[in-house]
């Protein structure tokens, strides 16, 4: 009768001595355990982080901290606006680039391509993401750069009466190649979280829209595209999630000028940029500053990720792809993986 | 969205007006050169480590420690040899850790927790942990293996930076496989008889298994790739060591390091470094493709 009392997977045993149920018991209970220790350590680690970063913040107060226009180590100023902006726009740059390149791909392997290819097409477009990204700062720096410094000097000559893009002189590591890279490195995850969601519209939708006379395209934009919207909205937003975060490639092909960008072919700065660079050597209040500026680049991947999440879920909800609620995007989640999320 | 009304559509089916027939030529030229578009960057990142990388592979690339005399340009430079076995090594320890805990927490959520409130705030914050920015982790690890004791970089802290970093994913794939794994036969095992860790261990783990390989050898490549987390975790050094308690070089180190010389047989190192890791990297993709096509659940 004790056994009978025994909630949820240990039921149904009810011959079972104390002694053989402790396996059982332990298994469970050692399992809860790790998985809480996930919790405490994602907690332990945020706190301790917030701790290292406070002497940073008292003394410029947060909003100095994130807001002000003077990052001097030298002189003790800890101002990380243009190290946020940096982040900013190279990353804004990696999605005005990116997502529509993933988004096309994407449409031709699901749409357009002949049937034989579609796999080939994905797995090349995913071998991108096994590329490491100090391989991209390399090959950004010695071959991209140098290579469309001439294209970018045009365009920055032609365009100069627009502030911020043109004018200036082009210097080979600067944001728009940190920006031009990072597109291509979020082009996997982009793109393969877009054809998931594109191969869940139903046939049924397509055929009609191709039944009722629809061209290629027709149905594409009637029938694809509308029903796959907050799918691919998400996808962007991991995409720009990792943009947001990613360092080394970033550190590499942005120069190190922490100063407000006058220029898009100019040096700049970014969040994790500055960490990378900069920690080795630092002490006192900048390493207490470099710590903040991790925090800050936490917060906002964190926040950028949420929303992603939540973009895509609902995605997958709504075209009934997740079968237990709170798994994300369940069917694309291997294939997140294998596009490196 | 269209400004023609569907019955007029269906009239046309043996006459597509000429401008709808140029738009949809139009589009879909655009989405097929994006489409090529997106192939161009790997065409030329492959024949660029390709070209540069074998130039730089020699005899003694891979069994020669880096010297530290790079400044002057006919002096022996060195090769690759410690930055290879300190990756292996660190990564091999990374994957020690993080799989037993990953798969663990991964069955706990898919054979216990399921769709409990608990279970939902699990998958909560390894889903953070997921977006955690590399360089971060790094910090992490700084602030409590190194300030928190007062003691230096070693290999086993960049080991710890890799395992979390690893660990999301293999608890994500881990999961989505464990899922597949048929009801039917977690329930006739426990029909039988068998107690739940035995149909664990027996059943559903062994089903499984093909199938977290694959996710397991990902979350392995993309640990081998990282940079920012060894960065100040585990150093820079030269010298070959099997000691995870010292100063450990890695690939992706060493190739930034190298990045950032104005010597080109430097930065020729760097290319040769980094077709090693590419090929690493491929390999691990490769056979985690291969297992998946073989897995009845993936």
């Amino acid at each position: 009768m004790e056994a009978a009392s025994v909630p949820g997977g240990d039921r149904a045993l009810p011959a079972r001595s104390p002694l053989a149920r402790l396996p059982d018991r332990a298994l469970r209970y050692g399992l809860t355990v790790l998985a809480a220790l996930i919790l405490a350590l994602i907690v332990f680690f945020f706190v301790r982080l917030v701790g290292e970063a406070r002497p940073a913040f008292s003394k410029e107060g947060v909003l100095g901290f994130a807001f002000a226009n003077n990052w001097n180590p030298g002189a003790e100023h800890f101002g990380a606006l243009p190290l946020v902006l940096g982040t900013l726009i190279t990353s804004a740059l990696a999605l005005l680039i990116g997502v529509p390149v993933a988004v096309a791909t994407a449409l031709y392997a699901t749409e357009l391509c002949p049937r034989r290819l579609r796999a080939p097409l994905s797995i090349l477009v995913e071998l991108l993401a096994a590329v490491p990204s100090v391989v991209y700062g390399l090959w950004g720096i010695f071959f991209l750069a140098p290579k469309l410094q001439p294209a970018e000097q045009w365009v920055a000559d032609r365009l100069s009466f627009i502030p911020f893009i043109g004018g200036g002189t082009v210097t080979i590591p600067n944001y728009f190649i940190a920006g031009l890279v990072l597109a291509i490195m979020i082009l996997p995850i982009v793109s393969a979280i877009s054809r998931e969601v594109m191969a869940t519209v139903p046939a049924d939708q397509k055929e009609a829209a191709l039944g009722l006379g629809a061209t290629r395209w027709e149905m594409i934009r009637i029938a694809v595209l509308p029903y796959c919207r907050s799918g691919i909205v998400g996808g962007a937003m991991l995409g720009l999630g990792r943009a947001i975060g990613e360092t080394i490639a970033v550190t590499i092909l942005i120069g190190d000028a922490p100063k407000l960008g006058h220029q898009l072919f100019g040096q700049g700065y970014s969040l994790a940029a500055v960490v990378a660079n900069e920690f080795g050597e630092a002490q006192g209040t900048h390493r207490s500053a470099l710590f903040a500026a991790g925090l800050v680049l936490f917060v906002l991947t964190l926040l950028v990720n949420g929303l992603a999440r939540a973009l895509v879920l609902r995605a997958a909800r709504r075209t009934g792809q997740s079968a237990a609620p709170g798994m994300g995007a369940d069917g694309s989640a291997i294939a997140e993986v294998a596009a490196g999320a | 969205m269209s400004a023609r009304s569907p019955t007029v559509d269906l009239g046309a089916r043996f006459g597509v007006s000429p401008a709808r027939r140029r738009r949809d030529r139009i589009a879909r030229a655009t989405i097929l050169a994006a489409a090529i578009l997106a192939l161009i960057p790997l065409v030329l990142i492959i024949y660029y480590l390709l070209k540069k990388g074998l130039g730089a592979w020699s005899s003694d690339f891979f069994t020669t420690d880096p010297t530290g005399n790079t400044f002057f340009k006919n002096s022996n430079i060195g090769g690759i040899k410690s930055a290879i076995l300190g990756t292996i090594e660190m990564v091999a320890l990374a994957s020690a850790i993080a799989i037993p805990l990953g798969v663990g927490v991964a069955v706990w959520l898919v054979e216990y927790g399921k769709a409990s409130w608990f279970a939902k705030v699990v998958r909560f914050f390894v889903d953070v942990l997921t977006g955690v920015p590399s360089i971060v982790f790094g910090l992490f690890i700084y602030i409590v293996l190194i300030i928190g004791t007062g003691s230096t970089f070693a290999g086993y802290k960049g080991s710890l930076a890799l395992s979390l970093l690893m660990l999301p994913v293999v608890i994500r794939s881990a999961e989505v496989i464990l899922m597949l794994v048929p009801g039917g036969l977690r329930e006739s095992a426990l029909a039988l008889g068998a107690p739940r860790w035995k149909v664990i261990f027996r059943i559903v783990l062994p089903t499984a298994l093909p199938g977290m390989v694959t996710g397991v050898l990902l979350a392995v490549a993309r640990a081998a790739g990282e940079t920012a987390p060894l960065l100040f975790t585990a150093g820079s050094p030269k010298q070959t060591t099997s000691d995870l308690g010292a100063f450990m070089n890695s690939l992706p180190v060493q190739i930034y390091n190298d990045v950032n010389s104005s010597t080109t047989s430097v930065v020729n190192r760097a290319w040769g470094a980094a077709l090693a890791l590419v090929t690493l990297i491929l390999i691990l993709n490769l056979i985690a493709r291969l297992i998946s096509r073989r897995s009845r659940l993936a």
